[in-house]
């Protein structure tokens, strides 16, 4: 620039040009210039000498990124390999609205195949943040279409989403996820750790729309999680669902549940609850649909409970088969409480008790035996304990520890008052009885083919008899000839039970029927409860048996069960005699 | 007859010039290139604006200045009204109010002023050269004030700033009283607070992310994060051609146009940065050489005003890339993608030569 000052000087020499630019104002442009690109010079050294790790470092976390790559959560299925529980590969599509500059064409293509409304669209497309979902769970093939627009700030991600094939009708076992593949309810929360992958990881450069540009580094595969194949089959499941859901809706009941069980394995081939819910969209969940009644629910069984007392007297040897036990007037005073019949029944052999189900002939068997004895069996059979199936808030009912009973307590403990249990619970006791007197564990899972060994809890003798009690109950003059199966030998134990509400006993009933068949070599049973009843006929012989009919007759043939009784139906089924006792 | 039809076409060409500014166009050709050819190549586009800018330089040449100065006053006036027209029926592109609409096209009145200003101020100097008055400074202050104000309320500081600029060297150099100057400086130094208040939000902002740019690291200091650190991964030799990883993975914004000065960094580093402010300075330098070679008062505060403004185009730039000026939109010249902006350098360039090569003919 000391040019310029220079030529200048040279032209002041010039006669003939005279003008001139004052020399002092160029030096200073010049000063201004040298200073300003010396600044730049400066600022650029500091920059790429001085700072250049830093910033080259800060560069790279732009770029670089370590990404997880999200496992696929294990399946669940049925004994048969039927899905209850699938994650499908979905798509969640996402926008950088500074980058997302759509005509109102592309918008509304967009938000056609979104199923979203445009103008909402292009609201999220407008708005100031860095990033947007615009919409999760995308099917692929129509995520396919949105990468085929090729639409600038539009991306995807991959995720998955649980989905129940089943609906309703498994919801209570299978349970859901929530975010993040972690399980709620049932199957899904009670074998989480296995089902759940281990997600992997991979380094990439990423640009600043978020796209992928290359892969750094080596990549950590994921680890899909395990399948879980549950003892369940589905077609019986569909069955104890559907009658269910039949009865209560006919009997306009609150609640109910079924269950069935494999009286050789343990295995619990389905599992219904009513009310229920669909997982598939959990919007409008109420806790009283959520609830596996089958499992955290206990109530008082009622007679169902009584073959177990008749059981312990058979084997102390108290009472025989055909011991007579004069029930008459129907009633019994034992302190300041009386137990009643429905109706008067004078002398019953111990077989009748169960056969008419009589509180009077309970009590007064009860009465022979020693209140530790009988919180004995109550304790082997598994009353108090929860039965560790897995479940979530699986709850072990409440027995009363032995020394605190009351005669009378005692005497209502059996006929199944005074003692809570669930229907899961009572379950399993019954698997003394459909066994020769072992008790076996319940399982959710394929528990293999061979025939699991229980704990002795009553002798093989005792088992026999109280089978061919059970039977009676069905015949003409039971409780519940509405629960016989056509070319099958059933047998079973009515339940109604009045509900405690608040300590007293209200009027509402808890109806019930837990049995077992073939009679002769019992391969299944069968529980079924129903809850709060709003009819007059609310007597387990009404409402329980005819579903425990129709579910097991169902099963048994579903699973090709041979019969083992001629195809007609013995007389009486809707006997007069057949009234359902407390 | 080739020969001689090679000596018209090269008669009113500046060989230095053309030799700078070939230089220059070369490396933002191969930046434009490297900015862009992995999402939509725009270096065909540059290519073909820098024909058109070249012909446009060399029409221009072949004018005498005598004939430029004819000119100024429509050419200033055509502006100014222009820019009214702006001010009333403008079309507002995000937030600012620059262009008016022709219908088929829009134009931006305010490139105008870019060459209408000095021409303008230059030829007002000129015609009042042999008795000026205290007065004549007040008018030229006035004539450079009006559009300064009407583009600065666009708003477009980097435009306004550019017009300004190039008017105030012409004020400066044709012999602004130096207690006038004294005094601006005291004035504009006291009106800062006051000024700051008049600023639009967004321009706040940007001074404040020049003074701490991590305040917004999603918002106005974005620009500045992003540029600093590639230029700063540039380290002193770059990372090559086409290896700028922060170019390519299209973290810098506007990459291709006001930002380019952070790809070249990037991938010519420390090295890259002082050749080409070494070409910046030849180019300021030849400037102000045919300014001090001009015959007349108006040519030669007309070269000199445009010698300047390359100057301030590269200063406000490079300042703004590299974190030490605000963010204004602001081209770096013969580098920067874009039209309208090349073609007016272009014309600048012309409008150089021109007072290069007629000068004889004067002293004829």
């Amino acid at each position: 620039m000391r040019f310029k000052g220079r030529i200048l000087h040279k032209f002041t020499e010039s006669p003939v040009l005279e003008l001139r630019l004052p020399a002092w104002r160029s030096r200073l442009m010049a000063l201004v210039i040298f200073c300003c690109f010396g600044a730049l010079i400066g600022r650029s050294f500091y920059l790429q000498i001085i700072n250049t790790d830093f910033l080259q470092e800060k560069g790279e976390s732009r770029y670089r990124r370590d990404l997880e790559i999200s496992a696929s959560r294990g399946r669940v299925s049925d004994r048969n390999g039927d899905v209850l529980a699938i994650s499908t590969p979905m798509k969640s599509v996402w926008a950088i609205p500074a980058d997302a500059r759509l005509d109102p064409q592309q918008t509304k293509q967009l938000a056609g195949l979104l199923e979203a409304d445009a103008k909402e669209l292009s609201h999220k497309l407008n708005s100031d943040k860095n990033f947007v979902f615009l919409q999760r769970q995308i099917p692929p093939d129509i995520a396919d279409q949105i990468t085929a627009l090729k639409l600038p700030g539009i991306g995807q991600d991959k995720e998955y989403r649980r989905y129940y094939p089943t609906g309703e009708m498994t919801a209570h076992i299978v349970g859901f996820t929530g975010v993040d593949d972690k399980g709620l309810e049932g199957v899904e929360l009670a074998y989480q750790s296995q089902l759940l992958g281990r997600n992997g990881s991979r380094s990439v450069i990423k640009d600043r729309r978020g796209q992928i540009v290359e892969d750094v580094g080596s990549i950590k595969p994921p680890q899909d999680g395990k399948d879980i194949q549950l003892a369940l089959d589905s077609k019986i499941q569909y069955l104890a669902y559907s009658h269910l859901k039949q009865a209560i809706t006919d009997s306009k009941a609150k609640a109910g549940g079924a269950i069935v069980a494999d009286a050789r394995t343990g295995e619990i081939l389905a599992l219904a609850n009513w009310p229920t819910y669909n997982p598939n969209n959990r919007d409008h969940l109420s806790g009283a649909q959520l609830r596996n009644r089958a499992v955290t629910d206990t109530f008082e069984p009622g007679s169902t409970l009584k073959p177990f007392t008749i059981a312990l007297a058979l084997e102390k040897g108290k009472v025989r088969f055909n011991t007579i036990i004069d029930t008459a007037p129907g009633k019994l005073v034992i302190g300041q409480a009386t137990i009643t019949d429905s109706q008067a029944h004078g002398p019953l052999t111990v077989a009748q008790v169960i056969q008419k189900s009589s509180n009077v002939g309970a009590a007064k068997i009860a009465a022979t035996l020693p209140a530790q004895e009988m919180w004995g069996m109550f304790d082997g059979l598994g009353f108090g304990q929860a039965p560790h199936l897995g479940f979530p808030g699986e709850v072990g009912g409440r027995l009363r520890p032995w020394k605190t009973w009351r005669p009378i307590e005692q005497a209502t403990m059996s006929y199944g008052h005074g003692i809570s249990v669930s229907l899961m619970q009572l379950v399993r006791a019954y698997t003394v009885f459909a066994r020769d007197g072992d008790l076996i564990p319940l399982s959710l899972t394929r528990a293999g083919p061979q025939r699991v060994g229980g704990t002795p809890v009553f002798s093989q003798e005792t088992a026999r008899e109280l089978r061919a009690m059970l039977e009676m109950v069905v015949q003409p003059g039971g409780t519940a000839p509405k629960a016989q199966i056509p070319g099958y030998r059933v047998a079973g134990k009515t339940g109604t039970a009045h509900k405690l509400e608040g300590g007293q006993y209200a009027d509402k009933y808890l109806s019930s029927f837990i049995g077992f068949a073939p009679a002769s070599d019992p391969r299944l049973i069968v529980a079924v409860m129903i809850d709060e009843p709003g009819i007059a006929k609310h007597y387990g012989g009404d409402l329980a048996a005819p579903v425990f009919s129709l579910v097991m007759g169902g099963a048994l043939r579903t699973l090709g069960i041979p019969p083992d009784a001629p195809l007609q139906v013995a007389n009486g089924a809707d006997a007069p005699a057949a009234k359902g006792k407390l | 007859m080739f020969h001689r039809l090679r000596l018209r076409i090269a008669e009113h060409v500046d060989g230095p010039l053309l030799l700078i500014a070939g230089g220059l166009m070369l490396a933002g050709l191969a930046t434009v290139y490297s900015a862009t050819y992995d999402t939509n190549n725009r270096a065909l586009g540059q290519l073909f604006n820098l024909l058109v800018g070249v012909c446009v330089m060399w029409g221009v040449a072949q004018l005498p200045p005598q004939k430029l100065m004819r000119f100024a006053v429509p050419l200033y006036l055509l502006g100014v009204v222009l820019l009214l027209c702006v001010f009333l029926f403008g079309v507002k592109v995000n937030g600012a109010k620059r262009w008016l609409s022709l219908g088929f096209t829009r134009i931006q009145p305010s490139e105008i002023l870019k060459i209408a200003m000095p021409l303008m101020l230059a030829w007002y100097f000129h015609k009042y050269e042999s008795a000026l008055k205290f007065r004549h400074f007040v008018v030229a202050g006035l004539l450079l004030a009006v559009p300064f104000a009407l583009i600065a309320k666009q708003p477009d500081l980097g435009t306004a700033i550019l017009v300004g600029a190039a008017g105030f060297y012409v004020i400066f150099l044709a012999g602004l009283p130096w207690k006038v100057l004294l005094a601006m400086i005291v004035a504009g130094a006291s009106a800062a607070p006051f000024v700051w208040t008049m600023l639009h939000d967004y321009q706040r902002k940007r001074i404040l992310t020049l003074i701490d740019p991590t305040t917004d690291p999603l918002g106005s200091g974005y620009h500045i994060i992003q540029s600093t650190i590639a230029i700063g991964s540039g380290g002193a030799l770059g990372k090559g051609w086409l290896g700028g990883t922060q170019t390519h993975l299209e973290f810098i914004p506007e990459r291709h146009t006001d930002f380019i000065f952070a790809v070249f960094s990037e991938e010519r580093g420390l090295l890259g940065n002082i050749v080409l402010l070494a070409l910046y300075t030849l180019l300021i330098v030849r400037g102000t050489m045919i300014a001090a070679n001009a015959p007349t008062l108006f040519s030669r505060l007309m070269a000199s005003s445009i010698a300047l403004s390359f100057f301030t185009y590269v200063f406000v730039n490079m300042g703004m890339v590299s974190g030490i000026l605000p963010v204004v939109g602001v081209p770096l010249p013969f580098m920067s993608y874009g039209g309208t902006a090349l073609v007016m350098l272009f014309l600048a360039l012309g409008v150089l030569m021109s007072i290069q090569t007629h000068r004889m003919l004067v002293k004829k």
